[in-house]
């Protein structure tokens, strides 16, 4: 019965669309019915999948990079104090910066193809990444710190076997973010500048006034990201419990 | 297990300009159980944090270091109130997490014979989450002996379980820490009457020794006339103090 309860928003949601669209007498071409959306959905699936095989690529690509890098910097920064002082502001600064704004230049660095979208989706994630999993490092117990030390341990062995398992729930809280954000990135990248990819089949889909297909693609992004959601919440679920015991 | 050396300790710890610890002498003989009693917030847990490495902010002013003149770095252990498991260690590799912080290769056999020790070899391969927090102290009390130190500082570490644990863990802990210079924090004057060989009581008016049933080894019965005599002298002495 669990299904059911599932689905039900999801019927919910689709009534009060075909609903809207009915009592508002709104022309399909601004906006369409589910049924026509569904109907764009089946048609276009060879183009829809093809594109979406782009765009999850250009995701997966940049979320593997995004958190191993952001990984990596925490752990830096929580290892050395002066990096700290020196990287910290510009870790923050580069979030004052509008990731629109510098898609048209990493379009221009990394070229027409997939490196722009990777380095898109991978700017966008490193920052809640690196900020998660750098405050859980730093917030380690003290007494399991002063423990470590009594029994001889330097700080790389102190990092690897008490702070980078203790700050584990950050790190995957983290990752749950990145998980959410880069299909964003991506995206964008694909706005910007680009010849594939769902970001692309959109601005293409709204330009021939194929509004159907154009929402038939938003959907297959909301289902794309809400599966690499469920992807990594469940492999952090596990690995939490694994953490637990 | 090389010779214990006893442990001195001279001067006062501050923390910025706040005095958290005031100028006072302390001598814990080589071998020998001392225990420094005191009420919360005297400093006595600030003073044994001397001889372990004081935490980021304080600075001791003066000394704290063996009396034969060695440095104490790896010749200490410590055990506190918190157990301190990693709950995503088994308790035996929590056992041997010294020998994992150290690089060195940790000796598996030794773990489960000191597990077996503290009556905890069946729950060896368990994590620490599944222990009692009785059986979380003991698993705490095989990782200190891992270490396998000649200096033994104790934390308050019975102060959270119920009185008859506390007492069976007083009883084992004094077996197999006898030989070692253990100096043992404390604010219960029972346990200080049963285990200390030799018992210092801080209190703001600084540190005083009292004198103990030397002619009964420890650990002594709870029960004893004459440990219950310390017991209450130690008592009075914290209450005329507070």
């Amino acid at each position: 019965m669990r299904w059911v309860w599932a689905l039900l928003p999801l019927g919910f949601g689709l009534a009060l669309w075909q609903a809207a669209v009915m009592v508002l007498q709104v022309p399909h071409f601004i906006l369409p019915g589910p049924a026509r959306v569904a109907g764009a959905l089946w048609e276009n699936r060879a183009l829809l999948a093809e594109n979406a095989v782009v765009t999850v690529t250009e995701v997966l690509v940049g979320l593997a990079l995004g958190a191993v890098l952001g990984w990596a910097t925490a752990i830096g920064l929580a290892l050395s104090p002066p990096a700290r002082r020196l990287v910290r502001p510009l870790l923050v600064f580069s979030q004052a910066v509008p990731v629109f704004a510098l898609a048209p230049i990493f379009t221009l660095w990394f070229g027409y193809g997939m490196g722009s979208k990777v380095a898109m989706a991978l700017l966008i994630i490193y920052f809640p990444v690196t900020s998660a999993f750098f405050d859980a490092l730093v917030s380690t117990p003290p007494a399991w710190l002063q423990q470590a030390r009594v029994m001889g341990a330097g700080p790389v062995r102190v990092m690897w076997h008490v702070r980078i398992p203790a700050a584990l729930p950050g790190l995957l809280s983290g990752l749950r973010l990145a998980a959410v954000y880069a299909p964003i990135g991506a995206i964008i990248g694909e706005w910007v500048g680009a010849s594939r990819g769902l970001g692309y089949l959109m601005l293409l889909a709204n330009g021939r006034a194929k509004i159907d297909l154009m929402f038939a693609t938003v959907i297959v992004v909301a289902v794309l990201t809400l599966a690499l959601h469920r992807v990594v919440d469940a492999l952090a679920n596990r690995l939490e419990a694994g953490r637990r015991g | 297990m090389t010779a214990p050396p006893g442990l001195c300790f001279s001067g006062r710890v501050l923390a910025g300009a706040v005095e958290i610890l005031a100028p006072v002498e302390l001598r814990v003989p080589a071998g020998q159980w001392t225990c420094l009693l005191g009420a919360s917030g005297v400093g006595k847990s600030t003073l044994l944090q001397c001889f372990a490495g004081l935490g980021d902010g304080l600075v001791l002013d003066g000394t704290a270091g063996a009396t034969d003149g060695r440095a104490l770095a790896g010749r200490v252990a410590m055990m506190a109130q918190a157990d301190l498991l990693m709950p995503w260690l088994s308790v035996r590799e929590n056992v041997m997490l010294g020998a994992r912080l150290r690089g060195v290769r940790g000796d598996k056999g030794r773990a489960v014979e000191l597990l077996r020790r503290v009556g905890l070899e069946a729950l060896a391969e368990r994590r620490p989450s599944a222990l009692s927090g009785g059986q979380r102290q003991r698993a705490a009390l095989a990782r200190t002996l891992y270490e396998d130190r000649p200096v033994v500082l104790l934390d308050e570490p019975f102060s959270a379980l119920d009185v008859a644990t506390r007492a069976r863990m007083q009883e084992l802990a004094a077996e197999v820490l006898r030989g070692r210079t253990v100096l043992h924090v404390t604010h219960d004057p029972a346990e200080a009457a049963r285990l200390g060989e030799r018992v210092f009581v801080l209190t703001d008016q600084g540190l005083s020794e009292v004198a103990t049933d030397e002619g009964q080894p420890m650990p002594r019965p709870p029960d004893d006339g004459e440990t219950l005599a310390v017991t209450g002298r130690l008592t009075r002495l914290l209450l005329d103090a507070a």
